[in-house]
């Protein structure tokens, strides 16, 4: 029998219908239950206020304008993202292993990386890069790099890179420490290579834990992939905020937020629902 | 090389004083919104962890929105919206439109994405608190209140610290992005810096040392409150 039809059981055949105790009898309002309505009809106010406004400035010139523009902005934001997330990715595994490593230079070398790049603004960094680099024309001309530092969306895709790379170093190497050391034993006795110890044993496990650390960097990185529009990149914001300077129109913003939502709470759920999935043989079922 | 030093003096030929005076804003802008930061997560913490489903759900409202926007939208909404809105009442009562603050604006603005995440961590800090903590106090006669502020804050404090310092220090990188509006921070004065002298590089870079320094100096008073906050414990 399971808990639920046990509680039920217990409560419908063994206990007496009680009546409700005096305490919780006659108290309609409540300082909590105040409290709980005011705020509810806050938001509520504040909701339909937001409503009232895009519709009352709805125009029609507006919307066919701008949605094309804001669909594009949002697969930018999207395309940058993705393509930062995955390179990153893979930037990141030297970077974890050089910060586990027995050698102290290369520990050394990773440990600056991720502290200068988790400790320094994402808007400093694109800054540095975009302007700073882009100072030094005649060198990465010689170079043949200038294509690289010319574009605004090549540098946010750099700077995004290096960013996430940093962070997903950091997010493996605990992911990693976290494996016991009897599972490497384990696969050292069964006389498994060192290669075939780390992506099918160690990995595993490790990306079970790196589960949830990894969708807030996703998240993470959509937020902040908003700060590229300060160097003219188009994506989301960028549209957004061109749309607002043409038109001083403050439904640009409300438009751009409920887009960001979204997608955040989209990924959020999936996320949820990926995470219940993949490690669902962790869990005892006790209904 | 002496070029670069004359740049970074203070003094009118150098952009050392507006540097310094924009971490200054900086680091005030930091310290004025954890405050606010801090009792509204908290505030937010036991709303969600309320008896009452209207205010849980009020609370979750805040939250999700605010976990869920990217930081400089929130920023431009309530600067740019705050303007709206302040101007539409007060129109009528003084006539001349108002202009927000981009200090304020910053600072309620991250106020509200610090306090959406504090209330994460409050939170799991509850979680970890024992039942019978609140039991004991009740059985010691202590109201309400006094439970809170002896029995269980003393422990939360403990509990929450490590994640509160986190989001100081992502807090403290984000106040760069008040200078988008505005706001002669760090970032907004190593930028002008860097147009007027056309050197980008050596100032970004500074900006980028001013911020490693802050992180650096921030993690070691942490480290101190967190030893001062442990010093109950036993020593292993």
């Amino acid at each position: 029998m399971n808990r639920l039809a046990q509680t039920r059981y217990i409560a419908d055949e063994m206990l007496d219908a009680r009546p409700c105790p005096a305490s919780a009898r006659g108290k309609l309002f409540t300082l909590g239950k105040l409290t709980g309505a005011v705020l509810i009809a806050v938001w509520i106010a504040f909701f339909a206020a937001i409503i009232w406004f895009l519709i009352d400035s709805y125009d029609a010139d507006y919307m066919s304008r701008y949605s094309v523009r804001y669909l594009d902005g949002f697969l930018t934001t999207i395309e940058l993202v993705f393509w930062s997330l995955v390179i990153g990715g893979i930037l990141s595994l030297p970077i974890a292993f050089g910060r586990m490593s027995k050698n102290g230079f290369l520990r050394q070398l990773s440990f600056g990386y991720i502290y200068f790049f988790r400790g320094t603004p994402l808007l400093a960094q694109l800054f540095l890069l975009y302007y700073g680099f882009g100072q030094f024309r005649p060198f990465w001309q010689d170079v043949g790099l200038w294509w690289l530092f010319r574009d605004s969306w090549s540098i946010a895709l750099l700077s995004f890179t290096l960013n996430t790379a940093a962070y997903q170093a950091e997010i493996l190497r605990g992911a990693i420490m976290n494996v016991p050391k009897g599972q490497v034993e384990g696969a050292q006795s069964l006389g498994l290579s060192k290669l075939v110890t780390f992506f099918k044993v160690v990995l595993p496990q490790a990306m079970i834990v790196a589960l949830r650390p990894y969708g807030n960097e996703v998240i993470l990185m959509i937020k902040g992939s908003a700060v590229v529009s300060i160097i003219s990149v188009y994506d989301l914001m960028g549209h957004t905020r061109r749309a607002f300077s043409q038109t001083y129109d403050f439904q640009a913003y409300i438009y751009a937020a409920i887009f960001y939502l979204l997608c955040v709470e989209i990924l959020r759920r999936l996320w949820d629902m990926l995470e219940k999935r993949l490690t669902r043989h962790l869990k005892r079922d006790n209904g | 090389m002496s070029d670069y030093l004359t740049l970074l003096s203070f003094g009118p030929a150098g952009w050392g004083d507006e540097i310094a005076r924009g971490v200054l804003v900086t680091v005030s802008l930091g310290l004025a919104t954890l405050p606010i930061g801090l009792i509204l997560g908290f505030l937010l913490a036991l709303g969600i962890n309320s008896k009452e489903p209207t205010i849980q759900t009020a609370a979750k409202i805040f939250t999700t929105i605010f976990r869920g926007l990217p930081e400089l939208l929130t920023l431009f909404i309530v600067y740019y919206g705050g303007q709206i809105l302040i101007n539409l009442l007060l129109q009528k009562l003084l006539g001349s439109p108002v202009e927000v603050n981009s200090f304020v604006a910053g600072m309620i603005a991250l106020a509200f994405v610090f306090s959406s995440y504090a209330s994460e961590v409050f939170l799991s800090a509850f979680k970890g608190i024992n039942q019978g903590q609140y039991e004991g106090a009740n059985a010691l006669g202590l109201s309400r209140f006094k439970t809170m502020r002896f029995v269980v804050m003393p422990q939360l404090i403990k509990l929450a610290l490590p994640g509160l310092s986190n989001l100081w220090l992502i807090m403290l990188k984000e106040t760069s992005l008040v200078s988008v509006i505005g706001l002669a921070d760090t970032m907004r004065n190593t930028g002008l810096a860097a147009r007027n002298t056309k050197e980008a590089f050596l100032f970004f870079a500074i900006a980028c040392l001013v911020y490693l320094a802050l992180t650096f100096l921030s993690s070691v008073g942490l480290e101190r409150i967190e030893k001062r906050v442990r010093r109950g414990e036993a020593r292993s």
